[in-house]
């Protein structure tokens, strides 16, 4: 499996290199957003006001990490599952948001909205949450603070592990289960 | 009347909390070692060995096994000839969550279902209380993920429907959940009694240990039917493709009414965080 090492923020050309299934080394920043800050970001969005952060080339990790423990940058901090921001992001996407990273499966609009954006969806290890912080040097809270673990943070990435489960041009990485016949 | 100093409860509860969050049951770790060893191609053994080496980070260091440390939920048989001296049982757990959480630096992940609003210290808890006998306090506590919780289902199956319904249901359940809950998960299936007792009884399966084998030999047989089905779906761990979708089926039964044949899926994690203490 080819493996990549990005660094944000993406651009259209790197992330039109990449396919379901290559295995990506992230570095840079990117944004924790998860339920309650979307909703947020996007009535700020309603209400004609800029988001916290610039969205274009920008990536957001659906994560809500727990407390960092003394001498930690942050918690643990793995994916959690992304169907439930699958009503945002394809408006997140039209603003130039080029990746989100989470686990589990995406619905046909997101799917759409990466091929006409040019954009990626990535998976992280759910459960590895140890683990992947590891891989997060720094992380700051930029915007909805009272949200807590669902605060927007600013996260310092270095060689943050990732897989492309849906790709620009409508590859798939998940396995779609067989079920008996007659079933 | 045998009297347990309060104290003792809020600091067992607090243990449990941090310990269960830091420290992957055996059983469940020896399970990963050997799917690792199953599994022939790259992805699903990569996803093992990230997960080994996952436990191993949290079993040494501040960080949890994972950011959702969940919402904490008990399973309490207070015998009847003892009592917990200073607080109420309840309140005392409750206290035991607030510290656990709190000190073990914990996500807090309980919040107004309307409004949303945190409420800062994952509290209040789900806590089940049986009365039994004996002068003993025995607490079971379970760190449940809202990943896998959401893809659980009740459903109210005809009688007629049979084995062949709660089967066809189980499966299809695990099937659509896909790669949302983190497989390889743990199913607790619940069958019988009524709609919100066959819920119960399918979270309560779930801290049986993987190799337990249920006593009652037919029910011990459904329940490796259901895994071999289950792995049969091919999803892998994480979702990716593999051997290994489900590391044990647990089932939990009760009789149910004339008309009724209540059944649950309850979807755990691999991360199948759970532990007990009797005082």
């Amino acid at each position: 499996m080819p493996v990549h090492h990005l660094t944000t923020p993406l651009t259209d050309t790197a992330v039109d290199a990449l396919r379901s299934g290559d295995v990506i080394l992230l570095s840079g920043t990117i944004y924790t957003a998860r339920d309650a800050a979307h909703r947020r970001l996007c009535d700020a969005l309603d209400r004609g006001e800029q988001p916290p952060f610039d969205l274009r080339g920008a990536v957001i990790y659906y994560v809500g990490p727990s407390p960092a423990p003394p001498g930690h940058p942050i918690g643990a901090a793995g994916p959690t599952t992304s169907y439930r921001m699958d009503s945002y992001a394809p408006r997140l996407h039209a603003l130039g948001l080029k990746a989100t990273i989470g686990k589990g499966r995406r619905d046909a609009t997101v799917r759409k909205a990466l091929s006409e954006h040019t954009a990626v969806y990535f998976g992280a290890t759910g459960g590895a949450g140890a683990l992947l912080a590891q891989r997060i040097t720094a992380a700051r809270v930029i915007a909805y603070d009272d949200l807590g673990p669902e605060a927007i943070r600013e996260l310092t990435v270095k060689d943050f592990p990732l897989l492309v489960i849906n790709d620009a041009h409508g590859g798939e990485l998940y396995v779609t289960p067989q079920l008996p016949e007659g079933d | 009347m045998r009297k347990i100093p309060a104290k003792d409860v809020i600091e067992a509860v607090a243990r449990l909390c941090t310990g269960c969050n830091h420290h992957l049951p055996q059983d469940v770790r020896a399970a990963f070692e050997r799917a690792h060893a199953a599994e022939t191609d790259d992805v699903p053994r990569e996803v093992f060995r990230q997960l080994l080496e996952n436990a191993d980070l949290a079993a040494n260091s501040a960080l949890p096994l994972c950011q959702d440390t969940g919402l904490a939920v008990f399973f309490v048989e207070m015998g009847e000839e003892c009592r917990v001296d200073g607080l109420a049982l309840r309140e005392a757990i409750t206290e035991g969550v607030r510290k656990g959480y709190g000190e073990g630096h914990l996500r807090k992940s309980s919040c107004d279902p309307f409004s949303r609003a945190n409420t800062g210290d994952n509290t209040p808890a789900i806590i089940h209380i049986d009365l039994v006998p004996g002068d003993r306090l025995h607490i079971a506590f379970m760190a449940k993920g809202g990943g896998s919780e959401n893809m659980s289902r009740v459903t109210m199956l005809a009688p007629a429907q049979g084995w062949k319904g709660i089967r066809d249901f189980v499966v299809r359940r695990v099937a659509e959940a896909g790669p949302n809950p983190c497989p390889p998960v743990l199913v607790g299936v619940g069958v019988g009694g009524t709609f919100e007792y066959a819920a119960m009884l399918s979270k309560k399966a779930l801290l049986r240990s993987v190799d337990d084998v249920h006593p009652d030999a037919a029910h011990a047989a459904r329940e490796t039917e259901l895994l071999d089905a289950i792995n049969a779906l091919g999803i892998g761990p994480m979702g990716l493709g593999g051997r290994t979708t489900c590391l044990a089926v647990k089932m939990a039964v009760a009789p149910c009414h004339l008309a009724s044949l209540p059944l649950a899926v309850n979807i755990q994690c691999h991360s199948a965080r759970h532990g007990e203490v009797t005082l």
